[in-house]
């Protein structure tokens, strides 16, 4: 059915600790190159942590393979030098730094893409001078789009970029992620199962800190059970 | 719980038959265990034991990091040690002043101080020590003696407080404050305030969500540890027959959190190891440094080591990256390990950039 | 940075000692070149001597202030007491150029020259400092990274190098301060840095944390407040510790009414 594509990063056996619990128990799973990979699951099934540990922000043990390469004894910074883009659950963006500043902090690449993240963010050119902290939160995630917008990333990991935003502002971080999609890899974590099946081709579901699932979205859609089951809703209640 | 309050007792019970032995400990101290030389030795470290037992409820229960609890410590010294030598009160009056400045005084600078936490709040206890070291040497009005110190008078003691042949005495009045301190300070941490000190330590906000205002807690545990303080420096006023400025210092302070981290902070006993063990090796160091075994060293490997403070700094940076529990954490592991038990299942994550789950 | 650094006033101590050091070493030089050689030097060793004790002390124990604190104490006692071991406890007299030991008029005032060098220098690093933090990308990192370390480093940065950088100039500044001190004195002491990191930590208290601006406000405040103080009291009272006690009465009265500091942001 589906084309055989090249792995881009492989998860294998991947344990997280914090304290005393044991987040993520062994997970296994892989992001083709090419598209969007959703990565679902309830509150606390472990999917921030995840992304956390792939970019090395979280103690982790087991093997994370990114184009063949292990991440597990990489820091974080040269994990992000390899091409790997990341939007942060609550936006972390700079409080105190101007908007342009934060741009100017993320910039990785010779030729930042400023034309594309003015074009998809308008917004973000007028309000160049303000400070970070003072935007309202949609203006915020904006940011953190832009930051993951601005460089040629291989492989994007964004996470929950829609949570507490106005309808409006979901359409337009939608349209943003598709644009992202566009030239990289993306791992999304998405609660909202509208934006998960209008964006992504292949879905993993994590249940207290495994994989109780992992294939194509139109799947998981089709097995109305394992969706109520892992997601907390229904297929039909997410419309 | 019982078991360790008999090895407790046990422990205070040998101490206090000590100035009866004549046991000569060589190596150890110069000079039988029952001579003065040694027994004022072993009560300067029993008075720090519980110095060090008082900082720890606040930096090791509470996780309040300051620097001026010198400042309490002088506080006993020199309040008793003006009022009995200058205004030539009677030892009762006296002790009553002291007491009473043992309260208000990390009463008043804690509720201030506490305004702040964390790394400020460590800058502005220091900042207040300073002021009264500063206060002290300057000795206004003649009060303080300046550098000079000021001597104990003898006129208004006991006989029984004066002189080199009843140093058994305040060796026992050492040891009566080591005991009264541990004792207060079991009592303290046992109770409903010392179980909120030890949250506040964990997770402040948490204590604040449980519907407690932290910062009255953290008022009490400030003033309980200055007036045990003051206490202590009551007690070393009747050792060493004087007040000198450097108790007044942050040398003083720095020693005191050295003590407690020596020891291991967050246990009881602990820290009054880790008093008596510094205030033990200091005055040792000082022997050693002048000693002929340092003095025939070459130069550039006999002027570090003729500095106890250089010895005693390095082996500070060592115990805090090689062993962060001190003393106690040490006993503990040899402990956990003679039960064959695995110490704690190995860790996969190492302490990383924090993360929230 | 949220590092409370114990170790800073250790900083200035080996400043002070590496200019003398270097100044008494040069003989042959003429003063004004021998004391340029002098401050140089300085600032390298004191450069050199922060990078080291952030990589080797601070950087292990990263984001475990306590500890942090614990070994930055135990370096400033171990380092002090190396420092009076080496070269003895009492003061010693510093080679100052003739020309910093002169009076200037000034408007009708006459001041001592070795003030006006303090202060023109102190001007000079305050600019160039907050020019650093404001103009330059490692400022920008720096600026970042005390607001939320970890998001900066998951942007590609590596945070850990722009910090050391910031120790760095930190121990630059505090081995100028050293120098300049020893002429403003005339002398080098072991025990002057702890003095002067205990003034340094309520002026930062006073200005607000994480405030460079209030910082150097709070400076000039502390300072006029303490000299002033000092004159009238000893004209007056005949009791000279006025001075110090009125910063540290400043420093509860700004706690009392602004916890943050004068600068500083809300907790």
């Amino acid at each position: 059915m589906a084309v055989a594509t090249k792995t881009l990063l492989e998860v294998a056996g991947l344990h997280v600790h914090l304290g005393e619990s044991h987040i993520l128990q062994g997970l296994d799973f892989a992001v083709p190159e090419g598209g969007v990979t959703a990565l679902l699951g309830r509150n606390g099934a472990g999917k921030t942590t995840t992304i956390k540990a792939i970019l090395g922000l979280a103690g982790r043990s087991g093997s994370i393979r990114f184009d063949g390469q292990d991440l597990v004894t990489m820091k974080t910074h040269a994990i992000v030098q390899l091409g790997i883009g990341y939007v942060p659950e609550d936006r972390e963006v700079f409080a105190g730094l101007t908007v342009a500043e934060n741009l100017k902090l993320a910039e990785r690449d010779a030729e930042p893409r400023y034309e594309l993240v003015y074009q998809v963010f308008p917004e973000l050119k007028q309000r160049a001078a303000q400070r970070a902290g003072s935007l309202s939160g949609g203006q915020q995630q904006m940011l953190a789009l832009g930051r993951a917008l601005l460089n040629r990333n291989r492989l994007v990991l964004v996470d929950e970029p829609t949570k507490g935003l106005s309808p409006l502002m979901v359409a337009s971080a939608t349209e943003a992620l598709a644009r992202v999609a566009e030239a990289s890899t993306v791992l999304l974590v998405e609660q909202n199962l509208q934006v998960a099946r209008h964006l992504a081709q292949g879905v993993v579901v994590l249940d207290q800190g495994r994989v109780v699932h992992a294939g194509e979205v139109a799947g998981l859609l089709a097995d109305d059970a394992l969706a109520r089951r892992y997601l907390a809703v229904g297929v039909e209640g997410g419309h | 719980m019982t078991r360790t309050r008999a090895t407790a007792l046990a422990v205070f019970v040998v101490l206090a038959v000590i100035p009866f032995l004549e046991v000569p400990l060589p190596g150890l101290f110069d000079r039988p265990l029952n001579r003065p030389g040694t027994l004022q030795l072993l009560a300067l470290c029993l008075t720090f034991a519980g110095v060090a037992l008082s900082y720890n409820l606040l930096f090791g229960y509470t996780g309040l990091l300051s620097f001026g609890h010198a400042l309490y410590f002088a506080t006993g010294v020199y309040v008793a040690d003006i009022a009995i030598s200058r205004w030539h009160w009677s030892l009762g009056a006296a002790i009553a002043l002291t007491a009473a400045a043992g309260v208000v005084l990390p009463l008043v600078l804690g509720a201030v101080s506490l305004r702040v936490g964390g790394i400020a709040f460590a800058m502005v206890t220091l900042a207040f020590a300073q002021a009264g070291s500063i206060l002290v040497y300057k000795n206004p009005g003649g009060l303080t003696g300046g550098e000079e110190g000021l001597g104990l008078s003898a006129a208004g003691l006991p006989d029984f407080l004066v002189g080199v042949a009843n140093t058994p005495y305040l060796y026992w009045i050492a040891l009566a404050y080591l005991a009264v301190t541990f004792a207060a300070g079991w009592w303290a941490i046992g109770s409903r305030p010392g179980r909120v000190w030890q949250a506040i330590r964990e997770n402040e906000r948490r204590v604040e969500v449980m519907g407690f205002w932290p910062y009255a807690f953290k008022v009490l545990v400030f003033t309980f540890s200055g007036f045990l303080a003051t206490a202590g420096g009551f007690v070393y006023l009747l050792l060493v027959g004087g007040a000198s400025p450097e108790v007044t210092t942050a040398n003083l302070s720095l020693a005191l959190l050295l003590m407690v981290v020596l020891g291991g902070a967050g246990t009881l006993w602990g820290p009054a190891l880790g008093g008596a063990v510094y205030e033990y090796l200091d005055y040792r160091l000082v022997k050693l440094s002048s000693s002929s075994a340092i003095g025939g060293l070459p130069g550039p490997l006999r002027a570090p080591l003729s500095e106890p403070l250089f010895v005693l700094g390095v082996l500070f940076i060592l115990l805090v990256l090689f062993f962060p529990g001190g003393i106690a954490g040490v006993a503990g592991r040899l402990r956990r390990r003679r039960l064959g038990r695995a110490a704690l299942p190995p860790t996969t994550v190492d302490a990383g950039d924090p993360v929230q789950a | 940075m949220r590092v409370l650094n114990f170790a800073h006033g250790t900083f200035l101590t080996v400043g002070a000692y590496a200019s003398w050091s270097i100044a008494t070493a040069l003989p042959g030089l003429s003063e004004t070149a021998r004391f340029a050689v002098a401050v140089g030097g300085c600032l390298l060793v004191g450069a050199v001597v922060a990078a080291a004790v952030e990589i080797g002390l601070i950087r292990p124990l990263y984001n475990r202030h306590v500890e942090q604190v614990l070994v930055t104490v135990g370096f400033a006692l171990a380092l002090t007491a190396l420092v009076q071991g080496s070269y003895g406890a009492d003061p010693k007299p510093y080679p100052s150029p003739a020309r910093t030991q002169g009076v200037v008029s000034l408007a009708g005032a006459t001041i001592p020259s070795s003030r006006l060098l303090a202060i023109a220098v102190a001007v000079a690093v305050f600019l160039a400092i907050a020019a650093f933090l404001r103009f330059t990308r490692w400022g920008l990192i720096v600026r970042a990274g005390v607001e939320n370390r970890p998001m900066v480093s998951a942007l590609g940065i590596d945070v850990q190098r722009a910090f050391t950088l910031v120790f760095a100039i930190g121990g630059l500044a505090a081995a100028l301060g050293g120098a300049l001190g020893a002429v403003y004195f005339g002398n080098v002491a072991p025990d002057r840095g702890t003095q002067t990191l205990i003034y340094a930590f309520i002026v930062v208290v006073i200005g607000g944390l994480g405030s460079f601006t209030g910082s150097a406000l709070a400076a000039l405040a502390v300072g006029l407040l303490q000299q002033f103080a000092n004159y009238y009291s000893s004209v007056y009272l005949h009791f000279s510790a006025a001075g110090d006690l009125a910063v540290v009465l400043l420093l509860a009265t700004v706690l009392l009414i602004r916890p943050q500091g004068l600068l500083g942001k809300g907790t």
